[in-house]
């Protein structure tokens, strides 16, 4: 597949200075799918959005439409969740799209309350970002005045407030339910799923719908566009197009938008409109597909297209639109604790198994990184891995509440199998040690599969 | 200053109204508190738990979950560096140390002046502008070691005191709901099945 | 109806063995119930689960293959597969082990948990060898005090969330929480803000590892030499369950034990620790007579003889008993036998003139703990503040406010605990209670009633007229008569019949006391002199006062006036007890000869001729009855210091030295006595009370026999009486509803067939008093062989006694209880001791101005009987023209302000 002609949906006001005004927004077919969607009953509009078959853009890639039906009937009220805290690592979209065009966010919003029957919106923003809650707010106070969110929006009977809400510093927050925690006033602590799916014991323990950024701003083109000329973009599950952050070691780190589904990794990475190639003519040696939590992908993979299904059935994700790229000269036991220090740091401390392990596995790696390394550390590191992840398999099983605490085995397990040998040497080991691991979903290198056994 | 002066305390009192239960007010009463002193005391711990209805504990357990709440002082200016995989494979660490040498502190620490406090930060957000950092959570892209010293000169020498306010203030814009708009909390146990629903289902049902 | 409203039954597959559970019930639970331990830390049956620790983690199996999850959370569901014992689920727990102890500091030799440490246990059993962590342990400063209780060591913690969900959701006291986060997560406090919780002890308990220690146990003991036995605690009169542990006989620990009717396993700080106490080397030990200014030790034989030559030919009239609520049962009913059937006075009571009359907590149908907290229910609470007096009490009446929906109105005369909870608080004038109430009963009405505004009572009887109503009926403010309290009773009885009260009379087993027959007019078995007196006649009593004698008030003022030759004091200390200060010092100079039976040396024992000493609770065995009318056993574990002996045998020595003979020489003989003569207590043999889920206690009286099957459960419910229709719906509403209150509690007591019991006595009760009351005139005494309970006594002056209006110059006196106060036990346990609140008159802000004083300023306040001086301090929670001060706290005795008698006490206040 190659790069497609499908034209942008959801970045056409990135190329203006003043795409983020209200002025602006109007002048170019802004709040129409609003209008579109006010015309409509709220069941036609969300039969628009399953038409569309849009697949939720904040990491775990679950129908929107599908996951609005949860909602119990006749339980009110309901409540509109914006999950505004991006922060996986690598992953860098939603801050743009806040930024650049938030009445695109604010109208894809006042779309979905108005289909899902919610009378009342939060926009969780993540806390780093001032300028995105400086523009948001701005947006917010300006569709307010002119009459297209709050009371008897553009005189209808369809009436919300969207509040502004800004997170202050903390990963998990971005799962949905320690994010519903977290905007309850509490420390952001994952809640357990079942019984506590959103969509039916959400905020307040009300029925809530937690969408992503980029997820709610395709909305506003559905509505004024029609859900199947969405759904005309893309194959297989992936319809419509995505925001893919290329970073890392290519020649144009950048964010962009390409048709969801057909473009591959090839083109992603190497076609001159995106990442054009590997730095300083470099060798590729591997490259994280979906986001930190996502097992490493390497040359063999750079033909799959960006869609989950493929994406998924190869052994990874496309999680949250976040490519890294990390050329020959990476070292990569020091890529695999860099990761992992990062789970680390993040975990919230609920469940024994993350809390401490994944600390456990830091440390251990950076006793490695530092030159201190044992033979027997790497047999370690997968055991502690697979007693927070057992089985060390993709989908990842766990003994915790979460994902977070498994996401820290994945760059361990992509590591130590494909790189067997960096982590022997930096464990002062000689060729002979085995590397225990089941863990059959990751990929070893084409040649040394086979030295590669279970525990 | 510690409590809410009067002009913050209608801000909080503002903040509160758009909740249906005060406790989800309590992240940004923090970041209002920080914004007032710096950094987030004990005093306004006390105060807002007395505005929420909550124990000062409670306060500080929810407080003390999230990195951006510094409850001693900080330096005027926080300087975050990314050091995460993708700024890490494009000189992250190189330019912490950088600043670290440049500033005479490590990572963690605060100048002598208290002007700067430098900090060794997970993923900002801006992975294709690696190496990245923040100052008061204001962008910096592609930073090379010539460009962050010319920050930290500007800095000292107060040329970017104009964009870049002094740490505690985040948004410089605040949201504001006009009362002739506000279309209410939905408040659990109070809120109904909303109007448009409701009609709409009536003339579904009638049409059907 | 609990047959009719069984529940169907979930079938699911545990280790591949078929077993039952019922719907909802967690998958641990019903593990555990059918044999299968599955391991946890964080999970604790009272409390919700948060599946933190992930211990319990199993396979689990719902039809999409096996998954590992957290047995604490899952639900049993139909045809669910779990595995507890699959490699899978062994490797993940074993692994959640080492996490657990990577950090963990392992000094269990220094440990005061070690030997009954979950976590040591588990490591035991199946730990990991030696650590495979090579880096440092997580470091904290090692104990810290949390509390002047409890101190944390966060090295040991585990970060359960045991604690601090006990803190918040269980005594709503939310002081120590999760601080920072991921591995740096740790306990602790606010800074300055301690864990000042009176249920701080609680969290010792259910710490799963040596995190959370008692200062006071500290060191004291470890667990294997430790023996111990189950027990009722009395610190006061809830009774909740309790195993004490002793080593070398000094009893070091209480436990709470989980008894569904009453405490649920937890204690207030006050009962877990005052044991101290017992351990006190100013214990009485031996005999004490009067030497001039001094007592000196005596001997038995010689105590007696001074005791007998004063009791033997006095007049029966110049004889008086106060006291007995610290006693048993059986000492009770030996002590009553002595008075009254030996000595022939009916001067006798086990209340000091601080509670209510006697015929008012018996007589009134009565709730159980479950059937006042019986979800959808509606509380009327008419009494003491419930946490300072009744500490376990306040938990559960916590509990169904918060997560039960049952509301509750409180009538107080300052804010209260409870005020907070509470639906509706009404502040009311003191005194006022009866008009508050019939305002209430009559809808409210247009115009404030006892400083009640109309709008409070009209949105207050609308609660009430909402669900099935039950009061809970105490005495809040001793420094008035209790008349008010007394009119509300009988205004709410004569309007509701079926209502039931839970009595919230305080001391320890005042409701046994007055069972035994304690009381003016009584005798044992919550009967009358009249009713019963030839009952007793028969029954061997040697004489029955011939008419109802004085009571504790009555008493005190007949010494006072020398016309009391023997006052004998069971346990009671009048110095500090007796609200009016200035009658109890003149009572005990008035009488001739004191005979104090105690255990420590109080003051008013200090004032005695004769001093016996007493073993004290866990050196006896025997009964003690709790404010619900349960009966259950307390029992010995330590010998009395000494020749300290139980209060009954000094009975049956005194009775000896004065040729009669009680007619007993056992405890197994008192209690044949009293099953065989008390009414209340008929069929209630030591087979019923030690038979069948003993340490639930028995609720008296017995209706059929106790081991009813459910469906005769089931028949008498339906048999709920509903009352005379007064107040139109709002009274067969109530009338049904307290039926179906009962049946909730039933069906909330997993003792089905006691439960039945216990309904089954409560349902007649109420039938009987409901028949009782429309009777016009006296209910006729039935056959004594089942004598009803006695109806409410009419026209009691206190309940005609209203307050005089308020002048204009004056403000009304409240005087309340705290728990940490200047008593006997508390000053004598070293750890509470220093607990006390400094003494301070709360008044309403807007009475500052009025009366032109300064916040904090030091002010007099000045009764008829008396004046004192304290700092003043604003309080919104008192009502206007109320001053309000705490009793038997440091600084001035608030006693001195006090008439016993008078309806009510006016202060002036004036700047010092
Ligand atoms: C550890 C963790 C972190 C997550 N972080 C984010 C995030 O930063 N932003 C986001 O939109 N979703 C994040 N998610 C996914 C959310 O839980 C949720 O699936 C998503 O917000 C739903 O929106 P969508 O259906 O529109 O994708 C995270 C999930 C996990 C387990
Ligand atoms: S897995 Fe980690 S981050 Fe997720 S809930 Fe458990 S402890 Fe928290
Ligand atoms: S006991 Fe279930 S997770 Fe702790």
């Amino acid at each position: 597949m190659a790069v497609t002609d499908a034209a942008p949906i959801i970045t056409t006001r990135f190329g203006l200075d003043d795409g983020h005004t209200l002025e602006r927004y109007l002048a170019t077919g802004g709040y129409e799918g609003l209008k579109a969607a006010l015309a409509k009953s709220p069941t036609a509009v969300h039969e628009e959005v399953k038409a569309a078959s849009l697949l939720g853009r904040g990491g775990a890639g679950f129908p929107a439409g599908v996951k609005w039906g949860f909602c119990p009937p006749g339980v009110w009220p309901r409540y509109l969740v914006v999950n505004g805290d991006e922060s996986e690592p690598g992953t860098y979209k939603d801050r743009l799209l806040m930024e650049r065009d938030p009445h695109q966010l604010i109208e894809g919003v006042l779309i979905a309350c108005y289909a899902i029957g919610a009378a009342q919106a939060f926009l969780y923003v993540r806390g780093e970002m001032a300028l995105a809650q400086e523009r948001i707010a701005q947006a917010l106070n300006d569709a307010y005045e002119a009459g297209y969110v709050g009371r008897n929006i553009l005189g209808s009977d369809f009436s919300v407030d969207i509040v502004l809400h800004w997170g202050a510093g903390a990963y998990i927050v971005g799962e949905e339910t320690a994010l519903i925690e977290s905007l309850e006033g509490n420390r952001g602590m994952p809640r357990l799923k079942p019984p506590y799916f959103p969509a039916a014991k959400g905020l307040y323990m009300q029925p809530t719908i937690v969408n992503n950024v980029e997820t709610l701003s395709n909305l506003p083109w559905i509505l004024s566009h029609g859900g199947t000329s969405f759904a005309e973009l893309g194959a297989e599950a992936s319809r419509g197009t995505r925001l893919f952050a290329v970073s890392g070691h290519v020649k144009n780190p950048g964010v962009y938008e390409v048709e969801f589904g057909v473009t591959t990794f090839r083109d992603l990475i190497y076609a001159p409109v995106y990442g054009g190639g590997i730095r300083d003519g470099n060798e590729l040696k591997a490259f994280i597909p979906g986001g930190a939590s996502a097992p490493w992908f390497y040359e063999e993979h750079l033909d799959l297209p960006l869609e989950s299904g493929a994406v998924g059935a190869a052994g990874s994700m496309l999680g949250s639109g976040a490519v890294v790229v990390m050329d020959h000269t990476t070292d990569a036991v020091k890529a695999a604790w860099r990761v992992v220090r990062f789970f680390a740091r993040e975990s919230c401390g609920k469940c024994t198994p993350c809390r401490e392990g994944t600390t456990w596995l830091e440390r251990i790696l950076r006793r490695i990184v530092d030159g201190h390394g044992r033979p027997e550390d790497i047999g370690l590191l997968l055991d502690v891995c697979d007693n927070i992840s057992p089985g060390i398999d993709w989908p990842p099983k766990q003994t915790t509440i979460c994902p977070l605490g498994p996401s820290a085995v994945s760059p361990i397990a992509s590591a130590v199998v494909r790189f067997k040998d960096e982590f022997i040497a930096a464990c002062g080991g000689t060729g002979e040690v085995p590397v225990p691991i089941n863990g059959a979903a990751y990929t070893p290198a084409p040649d040394s599969s086979s030295e590669v056994t279970g525990v | 200053m510690a409590r809410f002066s009067e002009a913050n305390l209608k801000t909080a009192t503002e903040i509160l109204s758009r909740y249906p239960r005060p406790k989800s007010a309590l992240i940004p009463l923090l970041h209002l508190a920080q914004e007032q002193d710096g950094y987030v005391t004990e005093e306004a711990m006390e105060h807002i738990a007395e505005l929420i209805g909550i124990t000062p504990a409670e306060v500080l357990g929810t407080c003390s979950f999230y990195e951006m709440f510094k409850r001693e002082p900080v330096g005027t200016y926080l300087v975050n560096v990314c050091t995460n995989i993708s700024c890490m494979l494009l000189g992250g660490e190189e330019l912490l140390h950088h600043l670290e040498e440049r500033l005479g502190i490590k990572a963690g620490g605060t100048t002598p002046d208290g002007m700067f406090t430098l900090e060794d930060v997970e993923c900002i957000a801006a992975c294709t502008e690696a190496p990245c950092l923040q100052v008061n959570y204001r962008y910096h892209y592609k930073v090379t070691p010539e460009q962050a010293d010319a920050l930290i000169d500007d800095l000292r020498a107060g040329r970017r005191a104009h964009e870049i306010p002094r740490h505690g203030t985040l948004a410089r814009v605040r949201q504001h709901i006009p009362a002739d708009r506000r279309a209410g909390n939905a408040v659990p146990g109070e809120a109904e099945e909303p109007v448009w629903i409701t009609r709409a289902a009536a003339s579904e049902g009638g049409a059907g | 109806m609990s047959d009719t409203q069984a529940p169907e039954t979930v079938v699911l597959t545990i280790n591949g063995k078929q077993v039952e559970a019922t719907p909802g019930e967690l998958v641990i639970d019903a593990a555990e119930r059918t044999g299968t331990y599955i391991p946890r830390f964080c999970y604790h049956p009272r409390m919700e689960p948060v599946g933190m620790c992930r211990m319990c983690i199993v396979e689990i199996d719902t039809g999409r293959g096996p998954a590992l999850q957290p047995s604490c959370m899952i639900p049993v569901a139909p045809d669910m597969v779990v595995d507890t014992e699959s490699a899978v689920t062994k490797k993940a727990q074993e692994g959640v082990l080492e996490f657990l102890l990577i950090n963990h500091p392992l000094d269990c030799p220094v440990c005061d948990k070690g030997g009954e440490c979950p976590l040591q246990d588990q490591t035991m059993s199946h730990g990991p060898g030696e650590s495979r962590l090579v880096e440092e342990k997580r470091h904290y400063a090692k104990p810290i005090p949390i509390s002047d209780l409890v101190d944390l060591d966060r090295e040991r913690c585990i970060l359960c969330d045991r604690c601090t969900r006990f803190a918040k959701d269980v005594a709503g006291d939310a002081l120590i929480h999760f601080i920072d986060r991921g591995n740096q997560t740790q306990v602790n406090t606010f800074p300055d803000h301690p864990f000042a919780s009176y249920f701080s002890g609680n969290t010792v308990q259910i710490c799963p590892v040596g995190a959370l220690t008692a200062s006071p146990y500290r060191f004291k003991a470890r667990p294997w030499d430790l023996d111990q036995v189950e027990s009722t605690c009395t610190s006061c009169s809830v009774g909740c369950r309790v195993v004490v542990q002793s080593s070398r006989n000094e009893v070091v620990r209480y436990l709470g034990v989980d008894v569904d009717p009453v405490n649920w396993g937890w204690l207030c700080d006050k009962g877990r620790f005052d044991f101290q106490a017992q351990n006190h080397e100013a214990r009485l030990r031996a005999p004490l007579v009067r030497s001039g200014d001094d007592l000196v030790e005596a001997s038995w034989g010689a105590a007696l003889q001074q005791a007998v030559a004063a009791l033997r030919d006095a007049d029966p009239d110049r004889v008086a008993v106060l006291g007995g609520a610290r006693l048993t049962n059986e000492s009770a009913y030996a002590w009553a036998k002595l008075a009254k059937g030996v000595l022939g006075t009916d001067h006798v009571d086990a209340q000091l003139d601080d509670g209510l009359p006697a015929e008012v907590v018996l007589g009134l149908p009565k709730a159980t703990i479950d059937q006042v907290c019986a979800p959808g229910g509606t509380v009327l609470l008419i009494g003491p503040d419930v946490k300072e007096e009744l500490p376990v009490l306040f938990l559960r009446l916590r509990h169904a406010v918060t997560r039960d929906g049952v509301k509750v109105v409180e009538l107080a005369p300052r804010r209260s605990s409870f005020s907070d909870l509470a639906a509706a608080t009404l502040l009311h004038r003191p005194g006022t209670e009866g008009e508050v109430v019939r305002a209430l009963l009559a809808g409210g009405g247009d115009q404030e009633v006892g400083g009640v505004p109309a709008e409070a009572l009209a949105a207050a009887a609308a609660l009430l007229d909402a669900g099935p109503v039950t009061v809970v009926l105490g005495r809040a403010n001793l420094a008035d008569s209790g008349a008010g309290v007394v009119a509300a009773a009988e205004a709410i009885h004569a309007a509701h019949p079926e209502v039931r009260f839970l009595s919230a009379l305080r001391r320890a087993n005042v409701h046994g006391a007055l069972d035994m027959g304690l009381a003016p007019g009584l005798l044992p078995g919550r009967t009358t002199l009249e009713e019963a007196g030839q009952w007793f006649r028969d029954g061997g009593w040697a004489t029955v006062p011939a008419q109802r004698g004085h009571d504790a008030r009555g008493i005190l003022e007949a010494a006072a006036a020398g016309k009391v030759d023997v006052l004998v004091l069971l346990g009671a200390d009048p110095l500090a007890d007796v609200p009016d200060r200035a009658l109890a010092t003149k009572a005990l100079a008035g009488a001739r000869t004191v005979i104090a039976v105690d255990q420590l040396p109080t003051a008013s024992v200090r004032q005695a001729d004769v001093v016996f000493p007493a073993a004290g609770y866990a050196e006896v065995d025997g009964t003690t009855t709790n404010l619900e009318g349960r009966v259950s056993t307390v029992a010995r574990k330590v010998t009395a210091p000494g020749t300290a002996r139980d209060d009954w045998m000094i009975a049956v020595d005194l009775a000896r030295f004065l040729e009669a003979d009680l007619g007993f020489s056992t405890l197994e003989e008192i209690w044949a006595e009293i099953e065989a003569l008390a009414p209340s207590h008929a069929g209630l043999t030591l087979e019923v009370l030690h038979g069948y889920d003993a340490r639930d206690g028995v609720v008296i009286p017995l209706a059929g026999p106790p081991a009813a099957a459910p469906d005769e459960v089931s028949s008498t419910e339906g048999a709920a009486p509903s009352g005379p229709a007064h107040e139109g719906e709002s009274d067969s509403g109530v009338a049904e509803a307290a039926g179906e209150a009962a049946v909730a509690a039933e069906a909330a007591d997993d003792a089905a067939a006691k439960g039945a019991a216990e309904v089954e006595a409560t349902e007649a009760q109420a039938e009987a008093t409901a028949d009782a009351a429309e009777a016009d005139g006296d209910p006729e005494p039935e056959a004594p062989a089942a004598p009803a309970r006695p109806a409410l006594l009419r026209h009691r002056p206190a309940g005609e006694v209203t307050a005089p209006a308020p002048d204009a110059y004056s403000l009304r006196l409240v005087a309340t209880r705290k728990l940490y106060d200047l008593g006997t036990l508390v000053q004598h346990s070293p750890s509470l001791a220093g607990l006390v609140t400094e003494n301070a008159v709360h008044l309403h802000p807007h009475d500052f101005d009025k009366l032109g004083i300064e916040p904090g300023a030091s002010v007099t306040l000045t009764a008829a009987a008396g004046a004192l001086q304290l700092p003043a301090v604003p309080d919104a929670g008192v009502p206007r023209g109320s001053a309000a001060v705490l009793v038997n706290q440091p600084g001035p005795a608030v006693g001195t302000l006090v008439t016993a008698g008078e309806a009510v006490t006016d202060v002036r206040v004036e700047r010092a």
